[in-house]
């Protein structure tokens, strides 16, 4: 197995508070990784950190051997690293259709020109997107949305609809932070579901997650972040039953 | 009274293009551009010098008219352009992130800046389009009278620009690729990037596209006053902007709304009341709507703090 994406001593600092402290870690490519660790752990910053959104202070971030950890956002998402948020960001007005025809963007080419005019490759172009975002829109189980205003979507549909637009980005890498809040057992199932769609369409995946029960279910490899540090990685099974993992998660043992 | 509302939808038309440009940068960057209306001014230069030297080199009367005007527009949609992506490079990015209150303070100085430049290297008298010229003649004189209405071609081929205008942009913003990223970019700026929007791009075409529009409004409002003037956009953006803030500032439709209002209001006030009060018309009603729609007849409705 190849490393996809490999973080070398990543830390973000905020002032005197290191939220991520000298992370290293690889995610191989094709595995599905969670990243888990108790509130505060400093799980969003870091995935903000490959996504580009909030640089790391100091590390290196390497996609593929390529250093991406100072790039701009938009330029990360060409690379092929889609992500979605805890708090869902939709384009909220625009259609689940439009929201996902947005983020072809960074797979079109149509300059602005093609546009005024409306070229014919333009016009291709256009249709092209469409025709994925339908697609994706099925893929995720939303079809019947695909005209409705992002907001209006029920809760779990609009994380599916943030699942669907990443995707469209054509990612080699997809971040998903807690895909599952807030999501009945029944729909964190059918989110297990989906994730595993994903992977077997050779999308390597990490995810943040709280519900152990989507973790273990789906995870390949786990890392496992408190205060910042990674302090446990490898397979469910490993990580289960490591006692720094028990400790951050129940607190310590008090022998009094 | 038909023949006044004629006259400001004529005038609305004007306002609600030039509003579009002031909408567009503020729902996008949440910032009142406020040399926009120099900009239209640029436009309505280079459009009327352009205009003044195919009448004097003779080439009006072997073009004909409507070739020249086209000529016009173009020349001057493409200054304006590169006036306006300038101005975005030069003034407001690298005030990116530098709070809202200092793009303001700089776009008021590149407002300033932009009509003393024209003032001082194109003197201030103002400068006529050459309505003596024969082609001119021939082409925009007539009209059509039904009733109490009576129609200018000028003012058929404002209404008529306008109103493509509009459209065009409407279909660009909501069909095309380049649309579909500002929509997205004026939603949520970072979660554009993440999909692989550019959003330094996305800016840079919107100031393009907006100062484009205002330089063909700019030609059409020297077609209807027969001369450009360097002070010309002070007032007309005002207006303009007013017309965006009506009709809910950072809504498209709504800048098209607003300015039509705008327009016939005037009209109204200038029809019923007095002429010379047209301004306070076009304030008062701005007044009127803030105190009864703080966001605009078409705005968003914003969860108010108790």
């Amino acid at each position: 197995m190849t490393a996809l994406l490999e973080a070398r001593g990543v830390t973000k600092r905020f002032g005197g508070l290191a939220a991520v402290s000298d992370v290293s870690c690889t995610v191989a490519e094709g595995s599905v990784t969670a990243v888990i660790g108790p509130n505060g752990a400093g799980k969003t910053t870091f995935f903000n950190c490959i996504s580009g959104v909030a640089p790391p202070t100091s590390g290196e971030i390497l996609f593929r051997g390529v250093p991406i950890a100072r790039r701009a956002p938009h330029k990360i998402a060409r690379l092929g690293i889609a992500r979605t948020f805890q708090n869902i960001r939709l384009f909220r007005s625009m259609d689940a259709t439009e929201n996902v025809v947005a983020a072809r963007h960074c797979r079109t080419g149509a300059g602005i020109l093609d546009c005024l005019f409306r070229t014919r490759s333009e016009r291709a172009e256009e249709r092209n997107s469409r025709d994925i975002a339908a697609e994706l829109l099925e893929f995720t189980g939303i079809g019947r949305w695909a005209a409705s205003p992002a907001g209006s979507l029920p809760y779990g549909d609009q994380r599916r609809l943030e699942i669907a637009r990443a995707l469209a980005t054509e990612p080699d890498l997809l971040l998903l932070d807690e895909p599952a809040a807030g999501m009945n057992p029944k729909e964190s199932l059918d989110l297990v579901e989906l994730i595993r769609k994903i992977a077997a369409r050779g999308i390597t995946v990490v995810l943040i997650e709280h519900h152990m029960k989507v973790v273990m279910g789906i995870s390949t490899h786990i890392v496992v972040l408190d205060h910042g540090e990674k302090i446990a990685e490898g397979p469910p099974d490993a990580v289960r039953n490591d006692p720094r993992v028990i400790e951050a998660y129940l607190g310590k043992e008090d022998v009094s | 009274m038909i023949q006044t509302l004629w006259d400001g939808f004529v005038q609305g038309a004007l306002y609600a293009v030039v509003a579009l440009g002031y909408t567009m940068v503020y729902g996008i960057l949440m910032l009142i551009n406020f040399a926009h209306g120099e900009v239209m001014m640029l436009g309505a230069y280079a459009g009327v010098v352009t205009l003044a030297g195919l009448a004097g080199s003779g080439a009006m009367a072997s073009l004909g008219l409507p070739l020249c005007l086209c000529g016009a527009v173009l020349a001057s949609m493409g200054v304006a352009a590169c006036y306006g992506f300038v101005v975005e490079r030069v003034a407001y990015r690298p005030l990116r992130g530098a709070g809202s209150l200092s793009p303001l303070i700089s776009a008021i100085g590149v407002s300033i800046v932009l009509q003393n430049f024209v003032m001082l290297t194109q003197g201030n008298a103002p400068i006529y389009v050459p309505g003596a010229d024969k082609a001119w003649q021939d082409a925009l004189t007539g009209g059509w009278t039904a009733g109490p209405l009576s129609v200018q071609p000028t003012d058929a081929l404002i209404v008529a620009v306008c109103v493509l205008l509009m459209a065009g942009l409407w279909l660009f913003v909501q069909k095309t690729r380049i649309g579909t990223a500002m929509r997205a970019t004026s939603q949520d700026r970072v979660m554009a990037r993440l999909v692989g929007i550019d959003v330094d791009r996305v800016i840079s075409a919107t100031f393009v596209i907006g100062s484009a529009l205002a330089a063909v409004a700019g030609v059409l409002t020297s077609l209807l006053t027969m001369q450009a003037k360097f002070d010309m956009g002070f007032l007309l953006g005002m207006k303009a902007f007013v017309a965006a803030v009506l009709g809910g500032i950072g809504n498209i439709p709504g800048a098209m709304l607003g300015g039509l209002l705008l327009g016939l209001v005037e009209a109204a006030g200038i029809y019923g009341l007095r002429a010379d009060y047209k301004d306070v018309y076009a304030f008062g009603l701005l007044l009127v709507v803030l105190i009864a729609r703080p966001r605009g007849l078409l705005g968003e409705r914003v969860a108010e703090k108790v």
